[in-house]
């Protein structure tokens, strides 16, 4: 079982959190615009990275609040866990944008 | 039920050749869908001067880890159609390939527990049966008729409501049918090549013209990827992006038991699935892990709850000891349906996103994937699991009949 760190809460199991996968895919900017190969990259295709991976978390039975995660996709490494205002951890291929 | 005796352990049921320096067709991964279409690619298309290139040992990955469920109950008539083709491939592949892999259409049964569960379950039958797949729904008494063990009480937590059941459903033992399909591919010419990992590809512009491996650059005319939970880490090497995750996936075994469970059990609700293998031994599977991951193992908290689950429905396992458990990393798509087809890139195919369900597919994805490889087109089974899905928005939603939840 992993160990998460909420920024607010502190270390918690991972059985207190709920996954929501790739952390940073925008919205689109101008939604009208887009064509339907952009719109399926949008909804469908996400990263799948062998290594640091940039992904989201919810503390489901704490402060029920989302928050950013890097965390190693082999080694299940917890590289950072920061909140949605804090710039993600200077990491190497940590997936999703910046 | 007796316990039938296993088949011998092969030793040599193929060559070890080095590998040549080109190929009319190059798979990558010798698990049980990449030996599968070596197999139909020299049977039904003639095409033998084909390698299989395998990084690990033949059938090692989710080949090896999974807990060998067949059944053709999906939902929607795409999958109602592929699964069901495989259905009747297993039904012959033991004479076909002359090798007893102890397929067992012991029959499963898919649990309901809630009105929603119901509901879901007696439309699929209605469905199963429109397509010609055998199905029943089966109300609790009759199901502790099939499964005497199964505690049908309206006392548990989560009660038995009534179940789906597939009489022609069943399992097989893994290991053997991927050594039965290796051996009559090696027969046919096919070079199995193991401890040959693809590291990147030969492109000419837009056409891929070979692979490079940890043993050297192989030529290829085409090349068809079957790589299970690496497909997309792979395919990115090609300048492809596939819309699938990799969850890792785990399964267990109890030490050996008198034959006490007749069938399959699954539960979607409760999370757990249980058969009893030939030798003897519980075999138990649950959920992904919520999150990504390519480390091979489970989460211990996905024991806990299947076995709590297990005891439940099950009060005679309640001593069981765990003697084994293992994961394996399988790539999960949107709609939880397969990708099997052509990519933007030319001469490159791709079969992936079997997620926790394939085994029951090897046949029919080994079928499929050979004609698509050997012709550049789709076959008609296949055509509605192509890569454009995702783009057209004809997605095929089997996320109930999948079973497992991702
Ligand atoms: C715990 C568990 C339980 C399951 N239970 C069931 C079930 O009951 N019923 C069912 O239908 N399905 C089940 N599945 C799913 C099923 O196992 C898979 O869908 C199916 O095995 C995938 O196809 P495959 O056999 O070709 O994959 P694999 O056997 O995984 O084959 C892929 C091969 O590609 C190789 N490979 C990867 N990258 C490279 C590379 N770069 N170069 C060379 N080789 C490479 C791998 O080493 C591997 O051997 C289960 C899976 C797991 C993990
Ligand atoms: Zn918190």
């Amino acid at each position: 079982m992993l160990l998460i760190s909420c920024p607010w809460c502190g270390p918690r199991d991972e059985t207190e959190y709920h996954y929501g996968g790739q952390a940073h895919v925008p919205y689109p900017k101008n939604p009208a615009e887009l064509t339907d190969e952009e719109w399926a990259a949008y909804v469908f295709y996400r990263d799948n990275p062998k290594g640091p991976f940039a992904e989201r978390w919810m503390h489901g039975t704490g402060c029920r609040r989302w928050f950013n995660v890097l965390r190693d996709t082999v080694s299940y490494e917890v590289l950072a866990a920061y909140r949605l205002d804090e710039p993600r951890p200077d990491i190497a291929q940590a997936g999703g944008n910046p | 039920m007796t316990a039938t005796p296993l088949p011998e352990h092969p030793d040599f049921l193929w060559r070890t050749p080095e590998p040549r320096s080109s190929y009319d067709v190059v798979i990558v991964g010798a698990g049980g869908h990449g030996l599968a279409t070596a197999y139909y690619l020299a049977r039904n298309h003639g095409i033998t001067n084909v390698a299989v290139l395998e990084k690990g040992w033949l059938a090692g990955g989710n080949m090896a880890r999974n807990t060998t469920i067949i059944r053709s109950n999906y939902l929607w008539d795409e999958s109602a159609a592929i699964y069901e083709h495989a259905l009747g491939l297993w039904e012959r592949l033991p004479e076909e390939l002359d090798y007893d892999f102890l397929f067992s259409q012991r029959g499963v049964l898919n649990l309901a527990h809630t009105l929603q569960d119901v509901r879901e379950g007696v439309r699929r039958v209605n469905a199963n049966r429109l397509n010609g797949v055998d199905a029943q729904w089966l109300e609790p008494d009759e199901v502790a008729k099939v499964c005497p063990i199964l505690n049908v009480s309206p006392r548990t937590r989560y009660p038995v409501l009534g179940a789906t059941f597939q009489p022609r459903a069943g399992i097989a033992k893994h290991d053997h049918v991927a050594w039965a399909l290796a051996r009559r591919a090696d027969e046919l010419g096919v070079d199995l090549i193991q401890g040959c990992e693809v590291t990147g590809f030969l492109k000419d512009g837009d056409r891929v013209v070979g692979v490079e491996t940890s043993r050297g650059r192989i030529l290829a005319g085409r090349v068809g990827l079957a790589a299970a939970g690496h497909s997309s880490v792979l395919a990115e090497r090609a300048g492809v992006r596939l819309p699938v995750q990799s969850h890792p996936l785990q399964a267990l075994v109890s030490e050996l038991h008198e034959p006490v469970h007749p069938t399959v059990v699954m539960s979607n609700h409760v999370h757990v699935y249980v058969s009893q293998a030939h030798k003897g031994e519980l075999v138990m599977g649950a959920g992904v892990d919520a999150y990504n991951g390519y480390g091979q193992r489970g989460s211990f908290h996905v024991i806990e709850r299947q076995m709590a689950a297990a005891v439940e429905l099950f009060p005679v396992f309640a001593r069981a000891h765990v003697l084994r458990t293992w994961g394996g990393i399988v790539d999960v798509t949107p709609d939880a349906s397969p990708i099997i087809g052509t990519t933007p890139v030319e001469n490159l195919y791709v079969n992936c996103g079997w997620g926790t369900g394939g085994f029951k597919a090897t046949p029919a994805a080994g079928w499929t994937f050979a004609h698509t490889i050997a012709t550049g087109e789709p076959h008609p089974l296949n055509a509605p699991f192509a890569l454009e899905r995702f783009t057209t928005g004809a997605l095929i939603d089997e996320h109930g009949a999948a079973a497992v939840a991702h």
